[in-house]
């Protein structure tokens, strides 16, 4: 089968757990037979190692074809702002009118795309369309009206993670037109699958549920360089998001230091709450204890887990949450939250919910006291993580091709 | 009498743990209420649940059964925390007690022997699993009047030592598993003796300090359970899936008919009727239905004395490793496969030496508590084995998952640890004072008024 993918990032470059996950769904998919372009919005020379025989990278622009002219969006938004950001934006964009963000609208790039990109479907064979959120939903929609191949949109997030209760209408109509265009929506969780019929009104039927799977490991760092021998480590490693709860994060380091005090918190990440949450660690008088690691990147992330003897994911909402899969095959301890679509597929993990920050402290706390704890949780979960593929989780999304082929 | 070609034995295993209630490491120091269960899983909840679900219907068909059939005949053995909690728990729990005192009372039921806490006490103090078979005993006396000779350890662990141990107590059997492994080409439906072994002098010494009697049975005999024909009830009756489903009355007579041997012994927990077997299953129409149509095949029926009164030993068996019913692989590792359940084990038994060096200071309850903590499901709760496939381990749970039950456990005994601490500290405290105290009052005695200020 040959499937021309629109996609939004890709290693080296990406933000975020997309660009990661769309590296491994291309590499599982060529794992078995598949042909697959890969239509991103820029293509770096350093991207072009990928390419090969069943591979092909296509950038955007140049697809030749004409961009169309498209209604100007109303706001500039980042997909994965906070709330807080957002209305913050929202009031400088009343001052200051509209035009004077005009070229920096992340909508202005997402049709730009959608109207380039979409053109490969002329000049590509395929037998599917396969997108990713909404960023490249609309180049999918486009796409199929000049080939009239089945479309299969992969939600990896949706609006209502990213934002919580205030999502952002632009961006939520956008995503439910791709999900009512497309063939077949795959969701990345249960949990996904469930906010997809709750709150997009995608019929079950048309839904699909992958989880992601995990590159096998390749980092060569063993714990060893520990801030002080004796002081434990807990890892919080994202982005500082609402999303992402480190919020809740220290709230629980700052229940934990009541009862032992040789224990430090990183918390590796960038974000637009950066500031709030130093803020807030000196508010609880914990700053001592907790180490801001700043935006990890390559070798740095590996590093990061080999020293911690625990990675704790509050998230508030996760479709499904990669990071988790990376501490374990760092040999680190899983702790994530109930909200989370990782929690679905990994059993040998503590697991809370992100708001119980006294059972959060109480299981940090245990692994930090029992060696056997954090013995049983390193190996049972690593052996588990190992069973996972790319490769496997790919027959799935084949299959989910399969029905929109026979759907139409 | 009637002469029949073979004969049943019947044994039910009923027990009810005190699952633990949630603690969390914030509590340490402050729990007091260890044994509620955790949320949705409160142990009066469950007790109630499983009375009205297995033990009164059951034990009502049972009591029916006594009196239409009387050569039918049960065994049990009731575990003491399980006994416990029917004090416990109010009218229920009394209504389940009764109907066990009047089976018992029928003539035709044996209560079996065991350790009081359904514990693993064996694999750690042979002191304490003789304390804990004593206690049992005293209590089922105490309830039923009865004095059990055939003992059967918590889920049937076995192997010759604790044969021999047994015996050296008085009691005159014991029941263990028929595992292929080490009957290799024998019959389970036979008598036979266990594999004689020397018992360490210390070992043999408590076993003697227990006895149950003063003199020995001149026999000792091994009851084995015929698993195939016991788990085809236990484990398969309602299973669509299993190719001799729909499993009929006459159907499993005709297998019981030609089962070779004297006794084919049918060892199950008793919840499987009722509640591992749904009343919808059919289970209760099955024992319903089940002495008449097995007698019409000239099967009778027979407890445990009764069995090995009745026949000899063909035989002796082998096991010189620990065996149990549990799993499929009917080794200790249910309860004993990782680290977790390793040193949460190693940890409560720690504990032993301090209380009982500090007995005079160490109240019923806190001994009582300590005990209660040995219990052999808590640490089958802390079981990864078949944790990725969602196995039964994960069904018999009230605990999330195995992490939740090690963190929920080792923090109780945490809590539990501090309270022997205190309370030995208290009372060395107190046997200083009163030592000072009196030896001001013998002072004065003989004149001397003495001022004897106390520096700490």
């Amino acid at each position: 089968m040959k499937i021309l993918m629109f996609g939004w990032e890709f290693p080296p470059i990406n933000s975020g757990g997309l660009g990661v996950a769309c590296h491994g769904i291309v590499e599982g998919l060529i794992g078995n037979g598949q042909h697959v372009f890969l239509v991103l919005p820029k293509v770096t020379p350093e991207m072009q190692m990928f390419d090969s025989g069943v591979f092909k990278l296509l950038d955007a622009h140049e697809s030749g074809g004409s961009l169309k002219a498209v209604d100007v969006p109303s706001g500039l938004y980042s997909p994965y702002a906070t709330m807080e950001s957002y209305r913050q934006f929202l009031e400088k964009m009343e001052k200051e009118g509209a035009e004077h963000l005009y070229g920096g609208n992340l909508f202005d790039e997402v049709y730009r795309y959608a109207a380039q990109a979409s053109a490969y479907a002329k000049q590509v064979p395929h037998d599917v369309i396969h997108t990713h959120d909404w960023l490249t939903a609309e180049a999918g929609i486009q796409a199929k009206r000049i080939s009239d191949k089945p479309h299969v949109m992969h939600v990896h997030a949706t609006e209502f993670d990213r934002s919580g209760e205030y999502p952002n209408q632009h961006v939520y109509d956008m995503e439910r037109r791709g999900m009512e265009h497309a063939d077949r929506v795959i969701a990345v969780s249960e949990r996904t699958k469930q906010m997809l019929m709750k709150h997009y009104g995608v019929p079950e039927w048309k839904i699909d549920v992958v989880h992601n799977a995990v590159k096998p490991n390749s980092s060569t760092y063993h714990k060893a360089h520990h801030l002080n021998d004796s002081d434990k480590i807990v890892l919080f490693l994202g982005r500082m998001t609402m999303q992402k709860g480190p919020d809740y994060f220290l709230k629980m380091a700052k229940k934990v230091l009541e009862k032992r005090k040789r224990v430090k918190f990183v918390m590796a990440g960038d974000g637009d709450m950066m500031q709030q949450v130093v803020r807030m660690a000196v508010e609880l008088g914990i700053e001592r204890n907790v180490l801001f690691a700043g935006f990890l990147k390559g070798d740095e992330v590996a590093r990061a887990y080999s020293a911690a003897d625990l990675y704790v994911m509050p998230s508030v909402s996760e479709p499904f949450g990669i990071a988790p899969l990376e501490a374990i095959q760092n040999g680190v301890p899983v702790l994530i939250s109930k909200q989370s679509g990782i929690s679905e597929v990994i059993r040998n993990a503590l697991r809370v919910d992100f708001w119980d920050i006294d059972e959060m402290a109480n299981k940090v706390i245990s692994v930090l006291d029992h060696p056997a704890l954090h013995s049983t949780l390193k190996s049972k979960s690593a052996e588990e993580v190992e069973r996972m593929s790319w490769k496997e989780q790919a027959k799935h999304i084949i299959g989910s091709y399969g029905k929109a082929l026979t759907s139409e | 009498m009637k002469k029949y070609n073979k004969t049943i034995c019947f044994y039910f295993e009923v027990h009810q743990p005190y699952r633990l209630s949630k603690c969390n490491v914030f509590e340490v120091g402050n729990k007091s209420d260890y044994f509620e269960g955790p949320p949705d899983y409160e142990n009066k909840k469950i007790f109630e649940k499983v009375a009205k679900k297995c033990y009164l219907p059951t034990n009502a068909l049972m009591l029916e059964l006594l009196s239409k059939h009387p050569e039918f005949r049960v065994s049990y053995s009731l575990s003491g925390v399980f006994l416990e909690q029917c004090l416990e728990f109010g009218e229920i729990g009394k209504q389940v007690l009764d109907s066990f005192k009047a089976i018992f009372k029928t003539g035709q039921a044996e209560i079996l022997s065991e350790t009081y806490y359904h514990s693993l006490s064996w694999l750690f103090s042979k002191e304490e699993f003789a304390q804990q078979i004593r206690k049992h005993d005293e209590l089922v006396c105490k309830l039923f009047r009865k004095k059990p000779t055939i003992f059967r350890n918590t889920e049937l662990i076995y192997n010759n030592e604790i044969a021999e141990f047994i015996r050296e107590m008085g009691f005159k059997g014991i029941l263990a598993e028929g595992w292929d492994y080490y009957l290799d080409w024998r019959s389970p439906n036979f008598l036979y003796r266990p594999h004689p072994v020397d018992l360490h002098p210390e070992d043999r010494r408590i076993a003697k300090e227990y006895r149950v009697r003063r003199t020995l049975p001149k026999d000792f005999k091994l009851l084995l359970k015929n698993y195939k024909l016991s788990d085809d009830v236990a484990f398969r009756f309602s299973n669509r899936g299993w190719s001799e489903w729909p499993l009929t009355m006459d159907k499993y007579a005709a297998w019981l008919d030609s089962a070779g041997g004297n006794t084919i012994n049918l060892f199950m927990d008793y919840e499987t009727f009722g509640e591992h077997q749904w009343e919808d299953t059919g289970i209760f129409d099955f024992l319903r239905h089940l002495p008449e149509e097995v007698m019409k095949r000239n099967i009778g029926f027979k407890t445990p004395s009764e069995t090995i009164k009745a026949y000899e030993p063909v035989g002796k068996v082998d096991i010189p490793h620990l065996m149990s019913w549990a799993d499929m692989e009917r080794d200790l590792s249910a309860w004993r496969s990782n680290e977790l359940q390793e040193s949460a084990l190693q940890r409560v038994f720690d504990i032993e030496h301090k209380l009982k060096a500090n007995a005079d200071h160490v109240d019923d309850e806190l001994m009582h508590n300590w005990r209660k903590l040995q219990t052999s499901d808590h640490f089958y709760y802390m079981c990864t084995k078949y944790w990725n496939d969602g196995d039964v381990h994960a069904y018999f749970s009230p605990f999330e998952s195995p992490y939740d039950a090690f963190i929920t456990y080792m923090n109780t005994l945490a809590d539990f640890e501090q309270k022997v601490e205190e309370l030995i500290a208290r009372s060395l405290m107190d046997s200083t004072y009163g030592a000072i105290e009196q030896l001001r009052i013998r002072l004065k005695n003989v004149g001397y008024e003495a001022n004897l200020i106390l520096n700490s």
